[in-house]
């Protein structure tokens, strides 16, 4: 029979192993599904990793996308890890981005057609707020009624789809748009665009952004003693108190940055790659930067790696359902795989595992 | 020479690194009260739950009144005759006594049977118990009763007491004796456990002390002194904390009305506090488990806060401020808990040391964190307070219990105090580290700084204490000096009847 035995101190090897192994277990198991599809399995998973990448067909296409999709990841998750790790769980960034892009495009749209260098700053500051306000609705509500944030936030998200709804079909649509749905081109609204920096390289301003709060997130967590109470308010909440933590003001700071780098992942999105306010504006980044935030061990550096990997699936998901007619949920179950084995593994790093050679069967 | 109950034969036990038992023999008699001696980590927990089922030796053997015994299971143990009452209870508070037991049985009978018998053994025995009581509402002596009832009416022959009295005010402790002697007198056989060294003298008449796993000396604690049986336990000659009379100064904390209510469901609240602690003074709290200590100490430590005239450190009212301004007045404290209250136990010595020398020591310098500085700081503490651990990197879980508490309370005093708490500051350390850190404590007060220590362990607080006072249910009685103070009088102190002829313990 396996044992659990607690480790005296945590494995720092399994740590960084784990999103490894996680990831082999993924594929493997991904591939048997893709099998059970009536796939080739080895076919989708190069799909999917490699392809993009490497192939001479899709690779001019698909690299650039790489930093397109990883951008809002990281930034989302970066913030997220944050708050994860002092055990303040904002499962709703996928509301705060889409409020953020709202709010964003609300002040392009109130601007256009002027012309002005401000307007895109603005825009920073407004969906940067947006993404802010929509977090604190979990972080006042917690503080105030000890109302628990996961729910509240999560719920948000659906009150938020429908905002998006409402503007797409409302109050921002587009007066020119022969009554369809979505706002006006932000993309092309010239002093409101989010321009790739470099040509076909994919970089943008997103980009960027995301690279800067990877560094923040570094100092923060790695040299400043509020990094460090995040991190002690997460394992040991009593001593952080003894330390001198203010619980309230901690479930503040965390859900209101990661909700304003949200935001400022939706503003980006809005004014670059979207382009415009749709329906279906929101692709679920909010809820897969939550994978990247556990794949990259809430490590800035790993969240880095990690939402490069997801963004990968990302691109390499569309492609093998164009390629290969896999079902579109099907790239959300094996993202939701690598998310599963994660976690399962985890216990590696806190436990070793141990065969029983004691027959005693009864626990006391 | 008549066969022994049970019968120990060389029994090795080892765990990853560690020799738990090495090799241990000897023999329990019919209606014998056997003592085990041994500090923390000697390896008494593991050889009793080698005997309760808990945990299979690798070699060695077991005999039981002749026939070869070794349990698989506690449940084993149990129909063999042996019963265990463990130092941390294991009770439900939002369940009454009798439910409580029943949890515990094997083959529970029906709710009512058992009340009934609850209260059929408890008179038996001597210990006052009303089975539809809920055991959130009881004190400590009351739930170590139930636990006692509990194996009791397993009817056991061998009942194995871990740590009994660590718990119990002076009275408690009486009850106790009376119902061990009775069991005793019916040819029960006791094993217990205790580091109370004057206890074993009273009550047991054999003694096997254990060493680092191994036996190294068996007595008759009758014919032996404590500081014998000290010695042989710990293997050196034991240091005496040690000090010189001091003339109380100004006061530096001064506590005035201070109540709080309950932090949570079974929590207490503190009524009325008042006390002045001054300087060069060490200030004795005793009191039972549950008293309130928990919450006193909060209320010092800034984690709770109240009026800020009820708390004032050196004439500042400090009643509002959170433990952060008040380490920076030099108010600091130490915790019972020490895993997950006065040490984050994933993390780093040096970062528990920057948990609380954050600002004290300078550690922090505009927000950012000097690591180097801090590592410095934890190695500092590690060095003076002799805490054995391969360096300041290892994490505070992988310490044993003894070498994380030197850590933590060296940690306050390596920051010279104007104002020290703690809480249990020796709670669960070997008798060597015991008395260090008492001496610590000491010679911290002699260099001018206010020492508040609360206890439960009242020798530990006539030893460094100067005044005395106790918690009863979250009031704090008028504190006396603690020269001429006797055991009897304390005891009255703690049942919350000083003075009182008529009250009950």
């Amino acid at each position: 029979m396996l044992r659990l035995e607690k480790r005296p101190s945590p494995s720092q090897t399994w740590n960084y192993l784990t999103p490894v192994v996680a990831v082999i277990l993924t594929m493997i198991v991904g591939g048997i599904l893709f099998a059970a599809l009536g796939k080739n399995p080895f076919e989708a998973i190069k799909l999917i990793f490699w392809d993009p990448l490497f192939s001479e067909q899709f690779a001019a296409y698909s690299r650039p996308q790489l930093l397109v999709k990883a951008a809002p990841l990281i930034l989302i998750a970066v913030g997220l890890a944050i708050g994860f790790r002092a055990g303040i769980w904002n499962i709703g960034a996928e509301g705060q981005y889409i409020i953020g892009a709202l709010c964003a495009a609300s002040v392009a749209l109130a601007f256009y057609p002027a012309g002005g260098w401000y307007i895109f700053p603005l825009m920073i500051i407004a969906g940067a707020a947006g993404g802010w306000a929509w977090a604190m609705i979990p972080a006042i509500l917690k503080t105030r009624f000890n109302t628990n944030e996961i729910l509240v936030s999560l719920l948000l998200v659906y009150v938020a789809e429908k905002l998006l709804a409402a503007a797409a079909t409302g109050f921002l649509r587009n007066p020119e748009g022969a009554g369809f749905p979505g706002s006006r081109n932000i993309f092309n609204y010239a002093p409101a665009s989010n321009q790739e920096l470099i040509a076909n390289s994919g970089m943008h301003w997103g980009v960027v952004a995301a690279l800067i709060s990877v560094i923040f997130a570094y100092v923060l967590l790695q040299k400043h003693i509020l990094g460090f109470h995040v991190q002690l308010a997460g394992q040991a909440p009593r001593a952080a108190k003894f330390a001198g933590v203010a619980p309230a003001r901690l479930v503040l700071m965390c859900l209101g940055l990661s909700g304003a780098l949200a935001g400022l992942a939706g503003m980006f999105e809005v004014s670059g790659p979207a382009r415009l306010i749709t329906i279906d504006f929101n692709a679920g980044y909010g809820f897969t930067a939550i994978i990247v935030a556990f794949l990259g061990r809430l490590h800035p550096v790993g969240i880095v790696l990690a939402g490069l990997l997801l963004a990968l699936t990302y691109i390499g998901g569309e492609l093998a359902q164009f390629m290969l007619n896999l079902p579109a949920s099907a790239i959300q179950v094996f993202q939701g795989m690598l998310l599963f084995f994660l976690l399962a593994l985890d216990v590696l790093s806190n436990y070793r595992v141990r065969l029983n050679t004691n027959s005693s069967k009864e626990a006391a | 020479m008549t066969t022994p109950l049970l019968s120990i034969n060389g029994l090795t036990k080892t765990y990853p690194g560690v020799i738990a038992n090495d090799d241990v023999t000897f023999d329990i008699a019919e209606g014998e009260v056997h003592a085990l001696l041994g500090e923390n980590g000697a390896g008494k927990s593991t050889l009793v739950k080698a005997i309760y089922g808990l945990v299979r030796p690798d070699t060695g053997t077991m005999t039981w009144r002749g026939a070869a015994y070794s349990p698989g299971a506690p449940a084993q143990a149990r129909a063999t005759g042996v019963a265990m009452v463990f130092q941390h209870f294991s009770l439900f508070d939002a369940m009454d006594v009798a439910e409580n037991v029943a949890l515990g049985m094997d083959n529970p009978p029906p709710i009512r049977e058992l009340a009934a018998r609850i209260t059929d053994v408890s008179q038996n025995y001597g210990l006052p118990l009303d089975p539809s009581r809920m055991v959130g509402d009881l004190s400590a002596g009351e739930r170590q009763r139930v636990e006692i009832i509990r194996c009791l009416l397993q009817d056991p022959q061998l009942l194995i007491m871990d740590e009994p009295t660590s718990v119990l005010t002076p009275q408690e402790v009486d009850i106790l004796f009376h119902t061990l002697r009775k069991l005793k007198s019916e040819g029960k056989s006791i094993l217990y456990i205790s580091h109370k060294l004057e206890e074993i003298r009273a009550l047991c008449e054999n003694a096997t002390v254990l060493r680092l796993g191994k036996v190294v000396g068996r007595a008759d604690p009758r014919d032996e002194s404590a500081r014998s049986l000290a010695e042989l336990m710990v293997g050196q000659t034991l240091h005496q904390p040690s000090r010189e009379q001091v003339t109380p100064g100004a006061p530096l904390l001064e506590v005035q009305n201070l109540s709080l209510p309950p932090q949570s469901a079974f929590g207490t609240a503190l009524k009325n506090i008042t006390m002045t602690v001054r300087e060069g003074e060490v200030f004795g709290i005793g009191g039972v488990a549950g008293n309130g200590q928990d919450e006193l100490l909060a209320a010092l430590s800034g984690e709770a806060r109240s009026a800020p005239g009820a708390v004032s450190v050196m004439g500042d009212s400090i009643g509002h401020m959170g433990p952060t301004a008040r380490r920076a007045l030099g108010l600091l404290s130490a915790p019972e808990e020490r895993l997950g209250h006065a040490a984050a136990p994933d993390m780093s010595l040096s970062e528990n040391a920057l948990l609380t020398g954050a600002w004290r020591e300078k550690l922090v310098n505009r927000g950012f964190v000097n690591w180097r500085k801090t590592r410095g700081f934890a190695e500092r503490v590690i060095e003076a307070f002799d805490v054995r651990t391969p360096g300041a990197h290892v994490a505070a879980r992988a310490l044993s219990g003894g070498n994380l508490q030197k850590f933590v309370v060296g940690r306050e005093i390596m920051q010279r105090p104007r104002v020290l708490v703690v809480n249990q500051p020796t709670w669960g350390v070997d008798a060597s580290a015991a008395a260090a850190i008492r001496q610590a404590l000491l010679d911290l007060a002699h260099n001018g700084a206010a020492v508040v220590v609360i206890s439960q362990d009242l020798d530990e607080l006539m030893e460094v204490a100067d005044q005395f006072a106790a918690l009863n249910a979250g009031a704090l009685s008028a504190p006396r000096p603690v020269k001429g103070l006797t055991m009897d009088q304390i005891g009255l102190m703690l049942g919350g009847a000083e003075g009182d002829s008529n009250a009950a313990a």
